[in-house]
């Protein structure tokens, strides 16, 4: 088993290294001449006005929130669905409610007009 | 010869094993030297598998537009990624002011990162598979969120406007769809009784869960589609709207990375939606012959792809409230009634053989009628306030 997670480990750093080294083959092979209108942030044509890092709308953090919560939920969902071969009928019943219960968040979120894109 | 067909891959790991250990290297080691060395051949052919990839999907996309596409260099073209990548080589790699240079440089290397990593727990035929690991659909879910975050960091690390509105809606969306994504990864792991993908690929022997749960294949299809963000889902770099969204300050190969890692990761999904759902390898006489295993697994992971490049190619970009809305509204809810659907008929019929099939695809259509009623239903409601907005008041 743990020489499995080896191979994983081994693939991940790979796949960190191969990019870097395309990329480090581009910086050694492609022109370096920056300029301060190159290197300027793109913005169309016209010059950027104020900070980058500008207030969004909170809508984006709501729909994190609800994410949290079925993450969650996902969490405690996948030890039930390994062991679904050994549970007894109520048991898988019981899982039901749990989805219930949760599908009453998503509802009440619903009702409230979170959803909702605005 | 007969193990040769019989267990190919098994008699190359042996012969490796034993050239290795000829040398005198002790065998903890051989055997590290041999994941390596599997790790190593399993991420370049990857990366240059993608090379084919983006040659294929531009040309069918070229077909489907009623326009020839990359025919210049090469037999049909077929160079021409290659040529592309040259290109890009010889393209000087703009840094913008006030970029922060630490996940600036990290974003395109950790987006490919976690597309290569996904293809560790994706069993390739019988016995020919990275890592066999007893968590593989939990796995997966995890590498796959990698990829949000390497967006996210190219978006607010490059002090642009465009690129940090790109990243927000990753967010919106990418973090949405991982919710019905996960909720349909627990039906195969409720009907094999195991995450791991060895498992899920032997329990399809018989009938793949393609027809035992429909509607949850659908489902994942759909979300791993905008997981991935292709078109109709790739509102993070709508180019009417964002010009390139997060990747627009980048230049040359790093740029190029992104590109290669977006096409291969909707490879990648193709791949494991055929294995969650397609049977992987199994197919007649593939337990037998190993590779006739690898080959029915490419020839479904490659109809899996077509057609998303088919969808990519027929639908129009949808709105960013009508994403949001389909998710929250139509397939997370669809999703948690399929889950619950399927863990009760399982439990009722689970030693009926046929029946138990013909049960499960009843349940499953019944599903999928009533869904498609109120979306009837809903899209009537719609019209109506549309082409009468007073009402009945007036």
């Amino acid at each position: 088993m743990v020489g499995q997670w080896v191979f994983i480990g081994l693939l991940l750093i790979i796949g960190l290294i191969l990019p870097a080294v395309v990329i480090l083959f581009n910086w050694l092979l492609g022109p370096r001449k920056p300029n301060s209108l190159k290197n300027s942030i793109y913005e169309c044509g016209i010059e950027t006005v104020g900070e980058t890092w500008v207030q969004l709308k909170s809508q984006y953090y709501i729909f994190a929130l609800i994410f949290v919560v079925f993450d969650v939920e996902a969490v405690f969902l996948l030890p039930w669905a390994v062991a679904y071969d050994k549970l007894q009928f109520y048991m898988v019943l019981e899982g039901v409610l749990f989805i219930l219960i949760l599908a009453a968040g998503l509802v009440y979120a619903w009702r409230k007009g979170v959803l909702e894109w605005v | 010869m007969d193990q040769i067909l019989g267990d190919p891959f098994g008699w190359f790991n042996q012969l490796l094993r034993s050239l290795l250990e000829g040398w005198g290297l002790s065998p903890g080691f051989t055997s590290f030297v041999l994941n390596l060395l599997g790790a190593f051949v399993m991420g370049l052919g990857v990366l240059l598998l993608t090379l084919l990839l983006i040659w294929a999907e531009r040309k069918i996309v070229a077909r489907i537009q009623d326009r020839l596409g990359p025919n210049r260099v090469g037999p049909f073209g077929i160079l021409q990624t290659v040529a592309d990548l040259v290109k890009l080589v010889t393209k000087e790699l703009i840094v913008p002011v006030g970029a922060d240079l630490g996940p600036y440089n990290l974003a395109p290397l950790l987006a490919v990162m976690s597309v290569v990593g996904l293809w560790a727990v994706v069993p390739l035929a019988p016995r020919l598979l990275g890592a066999d690991i007893n968590v593989g659909v939990l796995y997966v879910v995890s590498i796959g969120a990698i990829s949000t975050l390497s967006i996210l960091l190219a978006g607010i690390s490059s002090n642009n406007k465009y690129a940090i509105l790109g990243a927000f809606r990753t967010v919106a969306q990418m973090v949405s769809y991982a919710v019905p994504l996960v909720l349909a990864l627990i039906v195969p792991t409720l009907l094999a009784g195991s995450m791991g993908m060895v498992e899920i690929v032997e329990e399809q022997r018989s009938i793949w869960f393609l027809v035992i749960a429909p509607v949850a294949a659908l489902i994942f299809f759909i979300s791993s589609i905008a997981e991935v963000g292709r078109a109709p889902f790739d509102l993070l770099e709508a180019e009417s709207e964002l010009v390139a969204g997060f990747h627009i300050e980048y230049s040359g190969l790093r740029f190029g990375m992104f590109f290669v890692a977006e096409f291969l990761h909707a490879f990648t999904i193709s791949a494991l939606t055929a294995t969650l759902f397609l049977g992987g390898w199994q197919g007649p006489g593939a337990a037998e012959y190993p590779l006739l295993g690898l080959f029915y697994f490419g020839i479904k992971t490659a109809l899996v792809y077509f057609v998303v490049i088919w969808i990519r190619g027929s639908f129009p970009r949808i709105r960013i409230d009508q994403m949001n809305q389909l998710n929250w509204k139509l397939i997370t809810p669809l999703a948690l009634v399929s889950l619950m659907v399927t863990a009760v008929v399982e439990k009722l019929v689970v030693d009926m053989g046929l029946i138990r099939i013909g049960v499960h695809l009843g349940a499953n259509l019944l599903l999928l009628a009533i869904t498609l009623w109120a979306l009837r239903a809903y899209a009537r409601a719609v019209r109506r306030r549309v082409e009468d907005p007073m009402g009945s008041q007036t």
